[in-house]
């Protein structure tokens, strides 16, 4: 009994000193406040592509893409991407790769697993990153 | 007063009446083309408002940094009085196609969109894309300004004699299946 108690007011005692240790990179705020609002944020705009960290990487949009629906209609990114279109957009044309489907069954068109873009290819907005990212690329990408 | 003059006085206030007639139906006439021109009446059928409309909202002609909108008729109606009377003419077959049905619910919009649009893309063809052009001249788009893909591919389309709607199809609203347009940006299943 006397053992419980103790750590019962030990862990009294340790409770708000722990606390303190945990600190928001966002900075700490008390609940009712109001949340600072958070900063907006732009897309960069058209830029030179951008160098991969590590091989399979599925390599980051150098542009913006407002307004680029991709519906069961259209693919405005394959109106650029696809092979009839990329010479006339001077745009990198789709891999190979995409045009096998997860049996890794060689299609005639681009695999359905690989038409919305997006769920792999991403956009980079102005953000400052809250940490200092100290990721190093593979040797073979350096 | 003799009876020359009371003749003449007739005519005259005859006259006078068929022009403040004429007035007065010139006036209408006009002020139907304004109100048939404006963006309240494109939308006061629910084909338009619940199609065309709801989508065009979410693009850059409605909504951009500098609050300047480019509404329905400043693209689908010639500034010219001729041809502007001649898209009323047309305008009648939808408000007849309105009142039989033809696309009356959202699905049936989408059966007929590919052919609506078909119909639209040849019009700006023919026109050089003139309403376009009526807010935008190549003339006074400074490339330089705008992001590399554009710069380029302006420089290259005036080159290759292009048009504004060979490669901005789909800038207002959303596109009809694609399929028998470019069969490389469309999904396949089955291929
Ligand atoms: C109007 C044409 C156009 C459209 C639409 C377009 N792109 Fe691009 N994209 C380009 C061009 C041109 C480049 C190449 C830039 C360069 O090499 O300087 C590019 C580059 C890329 C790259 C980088 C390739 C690399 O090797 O690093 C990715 C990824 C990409 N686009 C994805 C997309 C996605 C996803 C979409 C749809 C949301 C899209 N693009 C829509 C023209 C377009
Ligand atoms: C399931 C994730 C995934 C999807 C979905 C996807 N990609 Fe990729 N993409 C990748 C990966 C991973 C790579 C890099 C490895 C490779 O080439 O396969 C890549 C590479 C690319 C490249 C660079 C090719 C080169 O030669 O450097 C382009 C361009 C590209 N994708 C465009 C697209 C477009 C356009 C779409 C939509 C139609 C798309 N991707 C959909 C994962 C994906
Ligand atoms: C009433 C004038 C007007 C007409 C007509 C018009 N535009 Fe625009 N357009 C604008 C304005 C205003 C903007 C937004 C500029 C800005 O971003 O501040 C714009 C933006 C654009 C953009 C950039 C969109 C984006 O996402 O940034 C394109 C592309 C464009 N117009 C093409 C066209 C084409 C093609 C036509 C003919 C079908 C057309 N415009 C007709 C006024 C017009
Ligand atoms: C050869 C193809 C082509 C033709 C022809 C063309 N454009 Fe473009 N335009 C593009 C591409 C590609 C972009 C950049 C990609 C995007 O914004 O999605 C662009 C971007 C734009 C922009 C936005 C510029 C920016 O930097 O944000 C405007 C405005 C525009 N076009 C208007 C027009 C008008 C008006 C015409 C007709 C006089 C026209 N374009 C003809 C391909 C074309
Ligand atoms: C910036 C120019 C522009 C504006 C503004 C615009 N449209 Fe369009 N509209 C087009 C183009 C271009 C097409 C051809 C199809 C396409 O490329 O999306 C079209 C097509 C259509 C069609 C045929 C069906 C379809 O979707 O293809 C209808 C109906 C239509 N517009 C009605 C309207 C109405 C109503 C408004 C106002 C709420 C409007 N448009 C505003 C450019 C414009």
């Amino acid at each position: 009994m006397k053992k419980v108690l103790l750590i019962l007011a030990l862990s009294c005692i340790a409770m708000p000193l722990h606390a303190e240790e945990v600190k928001s990179l966002r900075g700490t705020r008390d609940l009712d406040a109001c949340s600072e609002p958070p900063q907006i944020n732009r897309l960069i705009a058209d830029d030179r592509p951008i160098p991969r960290d590590f091989v399979q990487q599925p390599p980051l949009i150098p542009h913006k893409k407002e307004g680029y629906r991709i519906d069961k209609n259209y693919n405005k990114c394959l109106s650029c991407h696809s092979w009839a279109n990329y010479k006339q957009a001077k745009a990198t044309k789709v891999p190979p790769t995409h045009f096998q489907d997860r049996e890794m069954k060689e299609r005639a068109n681009l695999s359905p697993s690989r038409y919305f873009c997006t769920q792999c290819h991403v956009p980079q907005t102005d953000v400052r990153p809250l940490v200092d990212n100290e990721f190093e690329p593979v040797k073979a990408l350096r | 007063m003799s009876n020359r003059n009371k003749a003449s006085g007739f005519k005259w206030a005859t006259f006078l009446l068929g022009g403040i007639v004429g007035i007065v139906l010139l006036a209408v006439f006009l002020g139907e083309l304004h109100y048939s021109a404006s963006e309240k009446f494109c939308i006061s059928c629910h084909e338009m408002e619940d199609n065309v409309y709801m989508e065009y909202k979410d693009t850059a002609h409605y909504m951009n940094k500098s609050g300047v909108r480019a509404t329905c008729t400043d693209c689908h109606l010639s500034n010219n009085l001729v041809e502007k009377v001649g898209r009323k003419v047309k305008a009648v077959n939808e408000v007849i196609q309105h009142f039989s049905g033809t696309i009356d619910t959202r699905e049936k919009f989408i059966d007929h969109r590919l052919k609506l649009a078909e119909r639209v893309w040849a019009e700006m063809k023919a026109t050089d894309s003139r309403e376009c052009r009526s807010c935008h001249t190549e003339e006074n788009m400074d490339y330089t300004k705008q992001s590399s893909r554009a710069m380029a591919q302006h420089l290259q389309g005036e080159a290759e004699n292009k048009t504004c709607i060979d490669c901005h199809k789909g800038l207002a609203h959303r596109l009809p299946d694609m399929h028998t347009i470019d069969p490389s940006a469309v999904i396949s299943v089955t291929e």
